[in-house]
């Protein structure tokens, strides 16, 4: 009956970590004045089924310290406690501090105790500071146990939730078969119940101290537990492990109603780990490690409509093959039809497997608005955030990569862009500043945009910095643009002095190159005084790519749409010869380097040699611009790009290769490596 | 009596553990050469056709094609192993070689021969070291020789052979 609990683990961590989100934009919406219940019971319930999963797989620290965040969110969802600013941001600090724990058992790292126990420590407090208002509730009396017959046996604290009746479990029943497994004893609480008014005898006001003295295994127990895992609170515990806590001085025996026992959740539950599950997760370790590294979650209806699709084209598939099969020529009517469909379904077909490596922006968007609300805090700045088009979907790279170059550009808005609220008021503007988070689809990319209401860009201090750095100098001519993208330059900071909240290393500089990286660009615009956009336009994917196909000689190669900047006749006045070297021509009034295809890629059957006989391609590789020399262009189309390397390995001014519509490889141009390649 | 049985009973044994002592190889000429590759090295055998060509590499790296989706680098071992160009017809063989690398990730390639000739069964006793021809000849690949039929055949190391790609970088650079 063992089962490899491990395999598990990575479902709980992106459950847990999903819960810790819910958790958390939950406690910062909490509202101090009007608390809305409903919010409370989402977290509560997050907290509950953290708890629940780590208890199961035996990472007692998580579930303990759970079940003290849970007992506060309790008492708060029962109206017992006030919702106070206090007690949030201890919860807050407690959601980091999951997350610490969660992270470092995931990464199998040592759980960093002190840290842990610290907010333990300040939950408790929060919690009991409550507690001793109300004393009268507890009643704390000791275990009701059996003589412990040789230490087998297994305590069961067993509350449900109101609603557990609904869903037709009856704890009658199972107690009953509770009692086949050994000797049992109940302890009734009935403190929970309600004033004779306020009854509805549809809900399960009680709860149950439950002893069962006998040989059976946990498993026996959670097994009756299993259908109402979700409707309650339960904790098992095993008798050996209490006994030594325990004063058997009161011995009852089979009685279905008791004294009243209040037990404190507090004293019980933590110890609900079952003693045996964690040597077994330890032995289970390594297999995690390597299933950790990458998976993600696909919402089901994305796969359905997979299915769909590949039904579709089995059905096609095999209307073409009856065809085929009895060809006559008054059937080639049906054949074509067929060959549309089968058209049509592979390209849905294709668009839904990629649709399963998006996923929504809000991925990345969902830890903004902590971010903006610790710092706002700490710079005293009143902010509010906006979250616009969360539901945008992007390729799960294009997230992942995407996440550190955003929180950086939320922070300089914040701590640059948004002034102090009297300078706000002072410039007639309201006193909260708003940052903006948007992203839409344009075309075949994905938009990207951070926006502050804030002070804006001042042009002139831009440009007196940029003198000072010597980044340029005093008589350069700078378009509005280009005096925006001095802040890309490394070495360049806007802040008077540099704080712990920008300045931090990765400059604006780093934050371009990410992009960049990505196949994506940066924009900023700005007016002086009324705010500062920051506009990033990525792909939608990495995997495929809009290219322009040309030829040189009988070979084709794709040159990536996005570095073309035109593509030109040249005629023989318009080409200089450097010192019997290089050739370059000019454009307008640029001169570019001319890098011949056929000799860099040596080319034997290239059509045109003289530089007048074919076209120059000009692109654009990480800023320096060049023109290439090809035979022909001959259309543009989006390819799939496949790697050189898994098979093969790096080829220098190649990024990786496609297949054509005639099952031909075609190399894909990686421009800035071209140039590379023409330097040597 | 009984010497006869333990005699059926070690041969039965012999049969169970073929694997242990006996491989297979997938045969194949270049010119008059024999030579032959682990059969569980082979993932199939292709005939050839048009390669895209890879810029500025070595001539016997004739260039990559498209296998199922994946792209695959084809090599010509004739070329490789410097026994001179024969044409390419319709007849001409690709055998597709499949290898772990270290990271273990499968690593696949195409080897340009000119006919796959058998499968054959070799004792792993009987396989001679490869005999060290000095510097003039490139055994590097070479795993050992095998005689079948009175014919040698010389046993080439896959994983030799397709590790030759990643080594083919640190000459470039």
């Amino acid at each position: 009956m063992s089962i490899d609990m491990a395999q598990f683990h990575q479902v709980f961590f992106e459950e847990s970590f999903e819960g810790l989100e819910i958790m958390e934009s939950g406690l910062l919406n909490l509202d101090m004045g009007d608390v809305d219940e409903e919010a409370i019971n989402t977290i509560f319930r997050a907290a509950h089924s953290i708890k629940g999963g780590s208890g199961t797989f035996g990472f007692s620290a998580v579930s303990d310290f759970t079940h003290v965040m849970e007992t506060l969110l309790d008492e708060m969802r029962d109206g017992r406690r006030k919702v106070t600013q206090v007690a949030v941001d201890v919860l807050l600090g407690s959601v980091d501090c999951l997350n610490g724990m969660l992270t470092a058992i995931q990464n199998e790292d040592e759980v960093d105790d002190n840290k842990v126990n610290s907010y333990k420590k300040e939950l408790e407090i929060e919690l009991n500071g409550e507690q001793a208002e109300q004393p009268s509730a507890e009643i704390s009396v000791a275990e009701t146990a059996e003589p412990v017959i040789n230490g087998q046996g297994w305590k069961i604290a067993f509350s449900p939730h109101l609603d557990m009746l609904k869903t037709g479990n009856d704890p009658v029943r199972m107690f009953r078969e509770l009692s086949e497994l050994g000797d049992l004893t109940v302890t009734v609480d009935f403190q929970g119940i309600p004033s004779f008014y306020d009854l509805n005898p549809e809900e399960c006001h009680l709860s149950w101290a439950l002893e069962i003295v006998g040989t059976c295994t946990l498993e026996e127990i959670t097994e009756i537990f299993d259908w109402v895992e979700d409707d309650c609170d339960f904790a098992i515990q095993s008798l050996l492990d209490v006994a030594d806590e325990i004063d058997t001085n009161e011995s009852e025996q089979k009685t279905e109603v008791e004294t009243a026992v209040k037990q404190d959740p507090a004293t019980l539950s933590p110890s609900s780990t079952p003693a045996t599950t964690p040597a077994k997760a330890k032995s289970e370790k390594e297999s995690t490690k390597s299933k950790g590294s990458s998976s993600i979650r696909v919402d089901t209806g994305k796969i359905d409509t997979l299915i769909n699709m590949v039904g579709e084209l089995v059905i096609t598939q095999s209307m073409l093959s009856l065809v085929g099969e009895h060809f006559e020529l008054n059937r080639l009517d049906q054949l074509k039809n067929g060959l549309s469909q089968l058209e049509r379904h592979t390209r849905e077909l294709q668009e839904s497997v990629m649709k399963i490596r998006m996923l929504p922006i809000s991925f990345v968007f969902s830890r903004f608005p902590r971010l903006v609300h610790d710092l706002s805090t700490k710079l005293d700045k009143k902010i509010e955030l906006v979250l616009v088009g969360e539901n945008t979907e992007v390729d799960k790279t294009v997230v992942e990569l995407l996440s550190d170059p955003l929180v950086h550009l939320v922070r300089n808005s914040l701590d640059h862009g948004v002034e102090m609220p009297a300078d706000r008021v002072a410039a007639g503007k309201p006193e909260t500043g708003t940052i903006t988070l948007e992203a839409y689809h344009r075309g075949g990319n994905i938009v990207i945009e951070v926006k502050d209401d804030g002070k804006g860009l001042n042009k002139e201090t831009l440009r007196t910095k940029a003198i000072e750095k010597g980044l340029i100098s005093e008589d350069t001519v700078l378009t509005d643009k280009q005096t925006y993208e001095l802040i890309f330059m490394a070495g360049f900071s806007t802040a008077a002095e540099l704080s712990d909240i920008s300045g931090r290393g990765v400059g604006m500089d780093v934050v371009r190159r990410n992009i960049q990286s990505l196949g994506g660009n940066i924009e900023i615009i700005s007016e002086l005084g009324k705010g500062t956009t920051i506009a990033i336009n990525l792909p939608l994917t990495l995997a495929i790519l809009d290219g322009q196909s040309i030829a040189v000689g009988d070979e084709r190669f794709i040159i990536p749409l996005g570095a073309i900047v035109e593509s030109i006749n040249i005629t023989e006045d318009l080409i200089n010869r450097v010192a019997g070297k290089g050739e370059t021509f000019r454009l307008r009034d640029e001169y570019l380097p001319i890098i011949r295809m056929h000799s860099i890629f040596n080319v034997q059957t290239a059509q045109a040699k003289k530089l007048t006989e074919g076209l120059v391609v000009v692109v654009d590789g990480q800023g320096m611009r060049c023109g290439l020399f090809v035979d022909d262009l001959l259309g543009q189309q989006q390819v799939v790009i496949k790697s050189l390397e898994a098979n093969y390995r790096k080829v220098e001014g190649v990024s990786g290769a496609t297949i054509l519509g005639d099952g031909s490889v075609a190399l894909i141009l990686d421009i800035p490596g071209l140039v590379r390649l023409s330097n040597q | 009596m009984t010497e006869d049985v333990e005699n059926i009973e070690t041969e039965q044994a012999d049969e169970n553990s073929i694997p242990k002592n006996r491989v297979q190889f997938l045969s194949f000429t270049l010119g008059d050469e024999e030579y032959g590759v682990d059969i569980l090295c082979v993932q199939e055998i292709r005939s050839w056709e048009p390669v895209s060509r890879i810029p500025n590499v070595p001539s016997y790296e004739k260039g990559v094609v498209n296998l199922r989706g994946a792209i695959v680098p084809i090599v010509d071992l004739r070329d490789r192993f410097g026994l001179g160009h024969l044409a390419y017809t319709p007849l001409t063989v690709v055998v597709v070689l499949q290898t772990k690398t270290e990271s273990d990730q499968s690593r696949v390639m195409g080897v340009v021969v000119d006919s796959v000739s058998d499968v054959i069964d070799v004792d792993k006793k009987t396989i001679q070291d490869a005999p060290n021809f000095g510097t003039k000849v490139s055994t590097e690949f070479i795993n050992g020789l095998a005689s079948v039929k009175e014919r040698m055949v010389m046993l080439l190391d896959v994983n030799k052979l397709l590790r030759l790609e990643s080594l083919g970088i640190e000459d470039e650079n």
